[in-house]
Formats: structure tokens, C-alpha cells, sequence
């Protein structure tokens, strides 16, 4: 059982908070030999594995990291292009960290933003007015809550499809903006929310709301 | 974790003539700063503004109130709910107009004035306005436009404290998507 991430959209559909709990991705760590039998692309200013699926390494997995050195985008840390490392025969034996990319701020933002407009069609598409807009998200790997509230915030937290009762930790995480972030005398409304207290008792909700919600396992 | 158990079992966790003095303090400071009391008047308006865009949702977080059907709700609410919440007083809603859109809350006993004396040349002021603007901020954050007086006030000899709320209308574009 697990809850995964937490956003906090305002009602103009900007992200205004943003919490990842249990980013446990999978990451795959392996040690290459001259020729590299995976093909690599650049997509989307990353390097992508783009044919040749092996020992947990996935078509569409990025490169995270080469010998170590973590890499931002195109190149290493320090500013080495990656498939020109790979390229090199002299750079062998090599050790190459693949997984699924992290979503940048940005992409949560246009995320956020997006669903906003989703919600909003999902009441359009109501036959009844007073539609309460999207609830609830059912994939196959995870579930999307959302409570928006009567001021329009929306809170969404994505968990595990197990997970149990996470009405009652959306109402407790709009006690926790209302109390950390809102009575906070220098937090601006509607603005992404930087405060310490709010980040503790938000991570604190979080971690009651998974042993509560985890039912009979 | 402590505030939790400590708002369950308590809900005035703050000394009461603390705050009534804390208050006192403020409003005899903005009289000093501005001297001018309609300045002040306006100072006080805009404080209780930004209290109310803030305190509404705690409110919401916490009262478990629905949406109201109309202004009576409203009413009902901000009386019964509300200011019992923040300041433990029931005010009385009483003075309604026919076309039900204009109420009065009545209050005994206002607890902002508890040892307070209006001095002499101070007519113009109002000296719980920050009430004024801590309704007028919290309903227009669910979206309700309305105004908010003073029309009596026992500081001034008169025997109740009243306070006039008049709907104006409600704000179509902020109200949040499925509630329209």
C-alpha cells in the first residue's frame, strides 16, 4: 500500500504545491561491453532507449546516469554528451543506469494545468448539473483522488489502487493547508506554497494515512 | 500533534482578554498612526479582509458545512457556525427584508469591546470594523458578494451591537467548475 504523490492545484489551475512520497521507480544499473547492444535516441532532450528491451531495461527508459555521474538531459554532469561517452570504444567497460524519467517541474505544472481543464469537462459532460467534477481515477497501477473544494482548490493524491480511505486524508490535508499554509502570515494566496511546517504535517498525514489505509495486509 | 488534541478538547485555546487586548492594542495604534478615524475605519476593513480569504477555509476544512441554498442558510451558518466557532458568541439573525437578501446579526455582547471605552472626538470611528471585513473576505471566497455594516453599535449608547449584511450578487466567474 502506498501513496505516491500529492499535488495542490489552484483554482486558476496552477500548481501551487507538489509532494512526491514513495518515488521508489525502478532503476536498473548495468555494466556494457564495446558495441553497446542497445540502441539510444534523443527524444524530448533526453537520451531514450529507443530498441533491444533487456534485463529490466524498457523501451522508453532514460539514461540516468553513466559510471556514476548523473546526467541532466543530453550530457553528463559536467557537460560530457552522453552518446558521444557511449560512442567511444576507449570509455569500456561501461556502467549505465537506466530508468523511468522523473517528471521535471515543469511537466507537473502542465500536468496540474491540464487536469484542471479535465475536471472541468468531466462537469460539462455531467447530464446533471452540480456535478461534483472527477473524483476518483482508476488505473491499472494507480488511483487518482481528487476533492475539490467549495473555494475551488483542487487536492489530488495519487496511491496505490489498495489503498483505503483516502477520503479522510484529502479533508485532513485541507485542515493542513487551512492550518500551515493559509495561517501563515507571510503565505500569499494562491501562490506555490514554501513553508517548512507545512511540508512536516503534510508528510506526517501522509505517513498516517498509509498505515490507516492499508486495511488487512 | 499537540494543536490537534489540544483544538479537539478546547476550542478557545487562546486566553480571551489577550485577544481582546491584542485587538484593543491594534486599533488604538492605527488611531495613532493615521489619525483620521475613517483611515482607520478603512485599515481595519482591510485587515478583516485578509483574515476572512484566509479563515474560510478553515472553515470549510472543519465546520463539514455543504453548500447553502440561500441567503437564510448563510445566515444560519455565519451565526451559528461561525462566530460560535471564532469568537464563541451566537449572534442573533433577525431584520430580514422581504426579498430576503439583507439580514442583521444582533449581538449582546461583542467580545472586541469587552473593556472598551470610546474617547471623546472618536465619533466616526468603528471600532470592530475588522468584523466587517472578515465576513465580507470570507464570502467572497465562496463567492458571494456582499456588504457588510455596522449599523449599530452598543460603544456608541445604542442597547445592541448590528451588524447589516446585504447580498449584492454572486460572483459567476470564480465559482469553480460543476457548481455554476
Amino acid at each position: 500500500m502506498a501513496i505516491y504523490s500529492v499535488y495542490i492545484i489552484n483554482k486558476a489551475g496552477g500548481l501551487i504545491y507538489q509532494h512526491d512520497h514513495n518515488a521508489t521507480r525502478p532503476e536498473v544499473e548495468k555494466t556494457f561491453s564495446y558495441p553497446l547492444e542497445l540502441v539510444l535516441k534523443v527524444f524530448d532532450d533526453k537520451i531514450v532507449v529507443a530498441f533491444g528491451e533487456r534485463d529490466g531495461i524498457k523501451v522508453g527508459h532514460t539514461v540516468l546516469s553513466i559510471n556514476g555521474t548523473p546526467a541532466e538531459g543530453r550530457f553528463l554532469k559536467g557537460g560530457r554528451d552522453i552518446l558521444e561517452t557511449i560512442g567511444m570504444e576507449e570509455n569500456y567497460p561501461i556502467s549505465i543506469k537506466f530508468g523511468r524519467p522523473k517528471l521535471t517541474t515543469n511537466e507537473k505544472i502542465m500536468l496540474a494545468s491540464m487536469f484542471h481543464s479535465l475536471f472541468a469537462i468531466g462537469c460539462q459532460l455531467s447530464p446533471e448539473p452540480r456535478s461534483s467534477g472527477i473524483e476518483l481515477l482508476e488505473t491499472d497501477m494507480f488511483k487518482l483522488h481528487c476533492h475539490q473544494t467549495m473555494t475551488g482548490i483542487k487536492f489530488v493524491v495519487m496511491t496505490d489502487p489498495r489503498q483505503m480511505a483516502v477520503d479522510g486524508l484529502l479533508k485532513k490535508l485541507y485542515e493542513v493547508y487551512a492550518d500551515f499554509a493559509l495561517k501563515n502570515p507571510f503565505y500569499s494566496l494562491d501562490m506555490p506554497i514554501r513553508c517548512e511546517l507545512f511540508d512536516e504535517n503534510l508528510k506526517a498525514a501522509i505517513e498516517i494515512a498509509e498505515r490507516v489505509g492499508s486495511g488487512s495486509t | 500533534m499537540s494543536r490537534q488534541t489540544a483544538r479537539g478538547g478546547d476550542p478557545r485555546k487562546v486566553n480571551g482578554e489577550l485577544f481582546t487586548l491584542t485587538y484593543g492594542a491594534l486599533v488604538a495604534q492605527l488611531m495613532k498612526d493615521y489619525e483620521n478615524d475613517e483611515e482607520v475605519n478603512k485599515q481595519l476593513e482591510k485587515m478583516g479582509y485578509n483574515i476572512g480569504v484566509r479563515i474560510i477555509e478553515d472553515f470549510l476544512a472543519r465546520a463539514n458545512s455543504t453548500r447553502c441554498n440561500d441567503f437564510r442558510d448563510v445566515a444560519e451558518q455565519i451565526s451559528k457556525v461561525a462566530f460560535k466557532m471564532y469568537l464563541g458568541v451566537t449572534p442573533v439573525v433577525s431584520n430580514w427584508s422581504p426579498a430576503a437578501d439583507e439580514f442583521s446579526l444582533l449581538l449582546e455582547n461583542n467580545p472586541l469591546t469587552d473593556f472598551v471605552e470610546l474617547p471623546e472626538g472618536h465619533d466616526a470611528l468603528i471600532y470592530s470594523n475588522i468584523l466587517c471585513g472578515v465576513l465580507k473576505g470570507a464570502l467572497e471566497m465562496i463567492q458571494m458578494d456582499v456588504d457588510v455594516k455596522f449599523v449599530q453599535d452598543q460603544l456608541k449608547g445604542d442597547n445592541i451591537t448590528e451588524i447589516r449584511l446585504k447580498f449584492i450578487k454572486r460572483l459567476e466567474d470564480a465559482v469553480p467548475v460543476g457548481e455554476d
